[in-house]
């Protein structure tokens, strides 16, 4: 099977790549851009620390070949805030102590970024179900879904 | 953004402290949180030079088993394959971790030399310019095993005729000083024993438990031009890896550099030296960057668990619920090699009999060897299950002689300056004080005799 050139918009920027056959959005993303923000904590879809926005829905990299999403549009934990700043999720997760070793914490912030933009004032049970794929092994979780719920208070309080 | 959190109740430090606690109760930043959030914290994974190779291993099948012919052939054909080690590679394939604070003997290969003694132990290292072709590479190894009789029970492993699981050891046991376990002896259980109003005795027993750090276990090692090579890794010992690597390697210590300290969650298990050697000379081999990192199925198949453990507590106990008497046989299962589980052995020898005062104590702590995945390190090893079994043992001591399990506990409790079992002087004791401050916070009823009791003294006791 030949390889493809393959357009992918990737935190606003436009890329060419080729992906060989089988090269995974991960490995796009890590090797070939240099973004590595997205882990490979499992490579089979069931640890979620690779989870970044396609085409704004979360999904886990390491499982979505990237000669099928040619054309689409990729959101990173680089991509999330600009020049320094720090989102309302960075900084809830920043202030609650949601990250220990932080590993997990790129997969769960964009999880919660994916949650946010479809849903903005989510119950804690939407919140647990959002991150239900990501895999924390050093919190307990109690700290993370308390800064997705804060984020989300502090987004609505931004834009009232 | 430092402000105090949580009130401080200073009521047992009135007499030492003046009150002014500006750290404990108060949330500090982590100083690592902003990489995390932003996502430019670096991991090991996250250097990726230029030439970078990959490292797979070709794993036992067998749980115990003669090596009868290694055939590397196959793997030396596959497209990409660069390097193809064995352990004839090694320079000192031979190793224990902990011989860096005196351990003998070396008991285990860096890579197996005419035998496995458990299932996923490293054989062949194939080193490949893709991943794909480094786990092809070592998918086609092929190895002739003569099948050797397995022993996967630590009791089973101590009875007579068990199959011996390591020729270096010799027993399997571990070796303490000339004797057949740790063994720590205070005061006469047996007389105790007899004199006691109950005597109960009760077996408990643990599975091994796996770490399982998000990140898996692994290195890139990278030579620099000026022949030292430099290993970012995910250790959480970064001078014991450099060491042991050293030794392994039979280089100085000077020629190696350890890049590390960001761990994606360790628990205990990246503790052992097991990556970093073997990268190490697959980078040396070939002149240019390797990386070795475990696949999932690796990380939770090979790298050490918690060890599992077999622990009967045998008490002689008063009517009203004073321990005259504990008999602990703990049997500690290392797996197929030493690591650190003669250590953690060590360790909870000298953490039986619990945090009481008990005038009469026999403790063997056995590290026994069997055909399981190696143990090693984990939160509190050695003492964490020792105190599951402790804690059940007290409890069900309170059932069974109808005490409120709290009060049994505070009879019992160690004070300050009581001997311990193991001859150290227990000081800055607090269980009575913890006890008592957790019986409020639950509505737990203490009576009078049992709320006026403290760790500096005796009374009540």
């Amino acid at each position: 099977m030949p390889s493809r050139i393959v357009t992918l918009t990737v935190n606003d920027a436009d890329h060419e790549l080729i992906a060989t056959p089988g090269l995974t959005l991960l490995a796009a993303l890590r090797d070939a851009l240099g973004l590595t923000a997205a882990k490979r904590g499992c490579a089979q879809g069931t640890c979620g620390s690779c989870v970044v926005l396609l085409d704004e829905r979360a999904v886990p990299a390491c499982l979505v070949p990237v000669e099928t999403v040619d054309g689409a549009a990729v959101r990173t934990l680089e991509g999330v805030a600009a020049g320094g700043e720090l989102d309302e999720v960075q900084s809830a997760f920043l202030d609650g102590f949601a990250t220990q070793c932080g590993f997990c914490t790129s997969g769960m912030i964009m999880a919660a970024e994916a949650l946010l933009a479809d849903n903005p004032s989510p119950s804690r049970q939407d919140v647990v179900e959002a991150i239900s794929g990501n895999v924390c092994r050093c919190t307990g979780y109690e700290p993370i879904v308390a800064a997705v719920l804060d984020a989300a208070r502090r987004r609505a309080g931004r834009t009232a | 953004m430092a402000h105090r959190q949580t009130p401080i109740d200073d009521t047992y430090f009135a007499g030492e402290r003046a009150g002014s606690f500006t750290v404990v109760g108060s949330p500090v930043a982590r100083s690592d949180a902003r990489g995390h959030v932003t996502g430019r914290t670096e991991f090991f994974e996250d250097v990726r030079p230029a030439g970078l190779l990959h490292l797979k291993m070709h794993r036992s099948a067998r749980h115990h088993a003669r090596l009868v012919t290694v055939d590397t052939a196959a793997a030396r054909a596959v497209p990409g394959v660069v390097a193809v080690l064995t352990h004839q590679d090694i320079p000192n394939n031979l190793y224990t971790p902990l011989k860096l604070i005196g351990v003998t003997p070396d008991d285990e290969p860096v890579l197996a030399v005419d035998k496995v003694r458990y299932l996923g132990e490293p054989i062949v290292a194939v080193v490949a310019e893709t991943e794909a072709a480094a786990l092809a590479g070592a998918a086609a190894v092929t190895v002739d095993y003569d099948d050797l009789p397995a022993v996967f029970d630590v009791e089973e492993a101590l009875a007579e005729g068990a199959p011996l699981v390591n020729e270096y050891q010799g027993n399997n046991y571990f070796t303490y000083e000339g004797h057949h376990c740790r063994r720590v002896r205070f005061g006469d259980v047996d007389k105790a024993f007899a004199a006691a109003d109950h005597v109960f005795e009760w077996r408990y027993q643990s599975s091994p438990i796996e770490q399982a750090p998000v990140e898996t276990t692994g290195c890139v090692v990278v030579p620099q031009p000026d022949g030292r090579l430099r290993i970012h890794s995910d250790t959480q010992a970064c001078f014991f890896t450099l060491d042991n690597t050293a030794l392994i390697l039979e280089s100085e210590f000077n020629k190696l550099r350890i890049v590390g300290g960001t761990v994606g969650g360790g628990f205990g298990g990246k503790v052992d030296v097991v990556v970093e050697p073997v990268a190490c000379v697959a980078a040396m081999v070939t002149h240019r960057p390797v990386k070795f990192v475990y696949g999932r199925y690796e990380e939770m198949q090979v790298s050490s668990p918690r060890a599992a453990e077999r622990i009967y507590l045998k008490d002689g106990v008063s009517a009203d619920g004073r321990i005259l008497a504990r008999q602990v046989r703990a049997y500690i299962d290392a797996g197929a090699y030493s690591r650190h589980t003669p250590y953690g052995t060590t360790k909870a020898a000298a953490h039986f009999p619990g945090p009481y005062a008990i005038p009469n104590v026999s403790i063997d702590c056995h590290c026994v060897f069997t055909n399981r995945t190696p143990s090693s390190a984990m939160r509190g090893f050695g003492v964490t299950i020792g105190d599951f079994a402790l804690e059940s043992q007290m409890d069900r001591i309170a059932r069974a002689l109808d005490l409120d399990p709290l009060r049994l506990r505070l009879i019992n409790a160690y004070r300050d300056g009581d001997m311990k079992a193991h001859r150290k002087l227990a000081e800055g004791t607090a269980l009575v004080e913890v006890i008592q401050k957790a019986a409020d916070l639950v509505g737990h009823d203490l009576p009078e005799p049992y709320r006026s009791m403290s760790s500096t003294d005796r009374k009540g006791r």
